[in-house]
């Protein structure tokens, strides 16, 4: 016989490994915080770089891509750590990163179609 | 966290899956052992990255189009504008911190940090009023040009968020005050902190678009 006093379903929070995780300490928290307070003042100051003035080309690239890479950091840092997606089950990582790749995906298409990544003159911008 | 060693978080057999849980009420057994309540709000948060990404692609667009109003990087006071950022980011580690205190019980360390990211919000949505003022005292406002409204727009939107953001948050302080949070329910205030982080990393990326990059 099955034994019918069995859950059908892992109990909240214990499916697939999920808050089953250890919980960071407070210190780890502030750890990240002191970190992301780090990038952001990079940021800003990279931004300020008196090498960036009137930068076109290869210079403004790095200049945009440093600041990307920066922000995706950030970015990446509160939703694994602050938002516990490192710890919690991977669905919900698939939940929002599909949401945020399909996003990223149209909204680069919207764009290319008004063609804001050529530097040619057009009537969209 | 729900508390994994009470017998009442099994379903009983023949309990339909997903009733209501007797001894806490919004705890829930499901077939992926995430609660619906926690699951709603990533999915409704991988929603607003479809929102926001509009709202930033729009910006994109129309960042040139200043018409005849003045150029959006001549107004910006990124020094005032990196010191607002800092304060949602330092509210979204006391979010975090009233988070930690509950699920160890601690109840009177998470009325303060919700008090302290409530005040930090307040703060953060101050500056953008003051800043939107700035704006139109140097002769840009919603209409002056496409530029102007999508600015506005944006931040304004993400402003929104912010003050529904501490309406949650004074919320779940007076529900604690009054004895409804418990330990057991801590996944409510996990649920608001996830909420409130959302809005800190779409601040990340609208202050990096928008102010940092010219």
């Amino acid at each position: 016989m099955t034994d019918t006093s069995a859950p059908l379903a892992p109990p909240v929070g214990q499916g697939h490994g999920a808050d089953a995780h250890h919980s960071p300490t407070d210190g780890h928290y502030y750890r990240i915080a002191i970190g992301l307070a780090v990038i952001t003042g990079i940021e800003v100051a990279w931004s300020y770089l008196p090498t960036w003035d009137g930068a076109t080309g290869l210079k403004a690239f790095i200049e945009v891509a440093g600041l990307l890479v920066m922000m995706a950091i950030k970015f990446v840092v509160v939703a694994a750590q602050f938002m516990h997606l490192k710890f919690d089950d991977k669905l919900l990582s698939r939940v929002f990163y599909a949401g945020l790749v399909l996003a990223i995906f149209v909204y680069i298409a919207a764009l290319t179609t008004f063609q804001i990544f050529s530097s040619a003159p057009n009537g969209y911008r | 966290m729900t508390d994994l060693a009470d017998p009442h978080e099994i379903a009983a057999p023949g309990d339909p899956v997903g009733a209501p849980n007797e001894t806490h009420g919004t705890s829930h057994v499901t077939s992926t052992g995430i609660s619906n309540e926690k699951l709603a709000m990533w999915v409704f948060l991988g929603s607003e990255c479809l929102l926001f990404g509009g709202l930033i692609s729009t910006f994109l667009l129309y960042k040139e189009r200043t018409a005849s109003g003045p150029k959006l990087h001549d107004l910006f006071d990124i020094g005032f504008t990196s010191i607002s950022s800092f304060v949602l980011l330092i509210s979204s580690l006391t979010m975090v911190l009233a988070v930690s205190a509950i699920q160890r019980g601690d109840h009177r360390s998470l009325r303060s940090w919700l008090a302290v990211t409530a005040l930090l919000g307040s703060v953060f949505i101050s500056g953008q009023v003051y800043e939107f003022k700035e704006f139109l005292n140097e002769g840009m406002g919603f209409t002056t040009s496409p530029a102007s409204s999508a600015f506005f727009t944006l931040t304004g939107f993400h402003g929104a968020h912010v003050t529904i953001g501490i309406i949650m948050l004074i919320s779940t302080l007076v529900l604690s005050l009054r004895g409804r949070i418990t330990q057991e329910k801590a996944e409510a205030v996990e649920i608001v902190g996830l909420y409130w982080h959302f809005v800190d990393v779409v601040w990340i990326i609208v202050f990096t678009v928008v102010y940092l990059i010219k």
